[in-house]
């Protein structure tokens, strides 16, 4: 029963926020516009380090960073796109995946450390965030999931923000432009044919979803309250894109689902192993074994995936089968 | 727009009077002028016209063997493709170097003879993208619905008409990767004529189309050429091109090797032996889609 609880909390909290919102940018990329974006951690790296460096080297106040981390996702995404987008789909699939590693290093890099901080990164930066908590102290709960007013309050943000984006993203996506972004995806020559800018849209897109991959860094940074490169690894744009087809991509709440879902598992996997382990029961398996055994578990889970329900959760079957030649 | 001039009796008259029948004739009302363009793939020379010219208001036909270039020509005059070499005109105005979507807005609207229908989304939704100037197209613009609301009611009502016309409307809510390969020829004219192109290149869109169809749709286009279209359209049905054709343009191996009436290909000895071949032989003219197939 614990192992549930706990694993209920993770997928509604905070952190499972971050991973929506930024699997919503991802969404929008591939999902909708049928850009390969492998990079989607990068946007989370300069978003966060928007507010880490904000906060932590300027001494800014929080949302003149988190602006900051917008703006920044946004060049990001202009850097990655101009010289790419009129290119075929596999350049920006590479160029993301390079530039966002090549981000962290440069991040991390010692002749960085008096702006970022190098490989210590920032702390204590989420203060004024929770100076402002209107939320009264306490605790918070039901069904013995449990919060304190502060993590009540972040997660009143972050979902709060997903909401937002939910709204936006659906919006869009019920109008002319979002028709235009979904025929992109379908086959660009006919678009432009058609006489659409396919670059433009293909640029809007990849700003949007970048800039949202962008907050999801800055709500985490605001999480965790100190931030280090290595926290973003390449292997978090492959749980994104785990968790975008586990809910089923082109979907407003597929990107919602998934990481709920995804975070649920893989806390009951990781509880489970622990309290095996701490009672002995698997003799052959280290405790530092356990990290590895959940990307095992991943890999399973998207094989299972892929063969039974290639549409994800709540993806259109109908969609997925149709003839697309 | 058009200069050329009607019979108000409707009688079957001559739209080319006068235009002599030779390989790189000056039209008297060109929409469409291309000198020297070239292209070639590594030592192959895909293309290279001379010169060509389309009359404003008529049906032309290019024709010419597998291979000689005729989607080339299309995919370099669309700016789908880069010239090697030459120069064109739409409506007076210099293409070279335009992006394909900025051709499309001058009004010279093409299709693919790859069909691209756009497979996930409706067959309406496939209608609707080609609206020109939507005010929801643009990205602030797609946030204010009541903006583009009334804009998008029009389009759908034009959008169900040529439906209509093309005999799709009842699958307006089927997936258009759904439908079978003559069906997606259909939704692709159908779709171009939504740009409300002045000039639509349409590269073999009889293409496994029934012959029922055909007539029909060879009505359709010859109303629309009346309405003041320009139609330009590759294809290799001779039953066709004979049929409602009144200029017939003939590339092979890259370069327009003869221009005419119907009556002055079908009588060329260089066409006939190019393209048409001994096998061959005189095709009803005036009886397109007899169903009478090689
Ligand atoms: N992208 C390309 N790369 C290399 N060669 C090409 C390319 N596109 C066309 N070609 C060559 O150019 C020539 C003309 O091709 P094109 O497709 O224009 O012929 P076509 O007249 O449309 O023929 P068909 O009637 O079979 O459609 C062919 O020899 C073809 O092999
Ligand atoms: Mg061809």
């Amino acid at each position: 029963m614990d192992i549930l609880t706990i694993s209920l909390e993770t997928a509604i909290g905070p952190i499972a926020a971050v991973y929506v919102l930024a699997a919503i940018g991802l969404n929008m990329h591939f999902g909708y516009t049928g850009l390969l974006n492998f990079g989607q951690v990068g946007f989370m790296l300069v978003g966060a380090y928007g507010v880490g460096v904000g906060v932590g080297t300027f001494g800014l106040s929080l949302w003149v960073a988190v602006v900051l981390s917008i703006a920044c996702a946004a060049v990001l995404a202009l850097l990655l796109g101009i010289p790419t987008l009129r290119l075929r789909a596999d350049y920006l699939a590479i160029t993301t995946i390079a530039v966002a590693e090549a981000a962290r290093l440069l991040y991390r890099a010692e002749f960085a450390r008096p702006l970022t901080g190098g490989v210590y990164g920032r702390q204590s930066l989420a203060e004024g965030f929770y100076d402002a908590n209107p939320v009264p102290p306490g605790r918070y709960g039901v069904l013995g999931v449990d919060f304190s007013a502060n993590q009540v309050w972040l997660m009143l943000v972050t979902w709060g923000v997903v909401g937002v984006a939910l709204l936006l993203t659906s919006a869009l996506m019920h109008s002319p432009w979002g028709r235009v972004i979904k025929g992109i995806r379908e086959d660009e020559d006919a678009v432009r044919s058609l006489g659409k800018d396919v670059f433009v849209y293909k640029t809007q897109s990849l700003v949007l979803g970048g800039v949202l991959g962008g907050l999801a860094g800055a709500m985490l940074a605001i999480n965790q309250q100190n931030i280090t490169p290595d926290q973003f690894m390449p292997q978090v744009t492959f749980y994104l894109w785990a968790m975008l087809l586990l809910g089923g991509a082109a979907r407003t709440f597929g990107p919602v689902l998934g990481p709920m879902v995804l975070w649920f598992l893989l806390t009951a996997f990781d509880e489970t192993l622990r309290t095996l382990a701490s009672e002995d029961l698997l003799p052959f398996i280290d405790g530092s074994d356990i990290g590895a055994l959940r990307h095992a578990f991943v890999g399973l889970a998207l094989v299972l995936l892929i063969v039974y329900r290639p549409q994800g959760l709540i993806g259109d079957r109908k969609e997925m089968l149709v003839n697309v030649k | 727009m058009s200069s050329e001039p009607r019979t108000a009796d409707g009688a079957v008259r001559d739209r080319m009077a006068g235009v002599e029948p030779a390989a790189g004739v000056a039209k008297p009302d060109p929409i469409l002028k291309a000198s020297g363009v070239r292209r070639s793939f590594g030592g192959l020379t895909a293309v290279d016209v001379g010169h060509l010219e389309v009359q404003r208001g008529t049906i032309t036909a290019l024709i010419g063997p597998n291979g000689a270039g005729k989607s080339t020509l299309f995919n370099l005059l669309t700016g789908f493709d880069r010239v090697d070499a030459g120069e064109w005109s739409f409506e007076g105005r210099r293409l070279n170097g335009l992006g394909g979507h900025r051709v499309a807005r001058q009004g010279m609207v093409r299709t693919f003879q790859l069909t691209k229908a756009l497979t996930r989304l409706t067959v309406l939704d496939n209608m609707l993208l080609a609206a020109p100037g939507q005010v929801g197209e643009h990205f602030l613009g797609a946030l204010l619905r009541p903006r583009w609301r009334h804009q998008e009611e029009a389009n759908r009502e034009r959008a169900m008409e040529l439906l209509a016309r093309f005999k799709l409307d009842a699958k307006k809510d089927d997936l258009a990767g759904s439908l079978s390969g003559g069906q997606r020829k259909l939704l692709e004219m159908a779709r171009s004529l939504m740009v409300n192109p002045s000039m639509v290149m349409l590269d073999e869109p009889m293409a496994g189309v029934n012959p029922a169809l055909v007539q029909s749709l060879l009505g359709h286009i010859t109303s629309l050429r009346d309405e003041g279209m320009t139609v330009l359209f590759v294809e290799h049905d001779m039953d066709v091109i004979m049929g409602i054709s009144d200029w017939i343009v003939v590339l092979a191996q890259g370069s327009v090797i003869a221009e005419g009436r119907p009556e002055d290909i079908r009588s060329n000895q260089e066409v006939v032996d190019a393209y048409l071949g001994a096998h061959h032989d005189e095709p009803g003219a005036s009886a397109p889609g007899s169903g009478e197939e090689a």
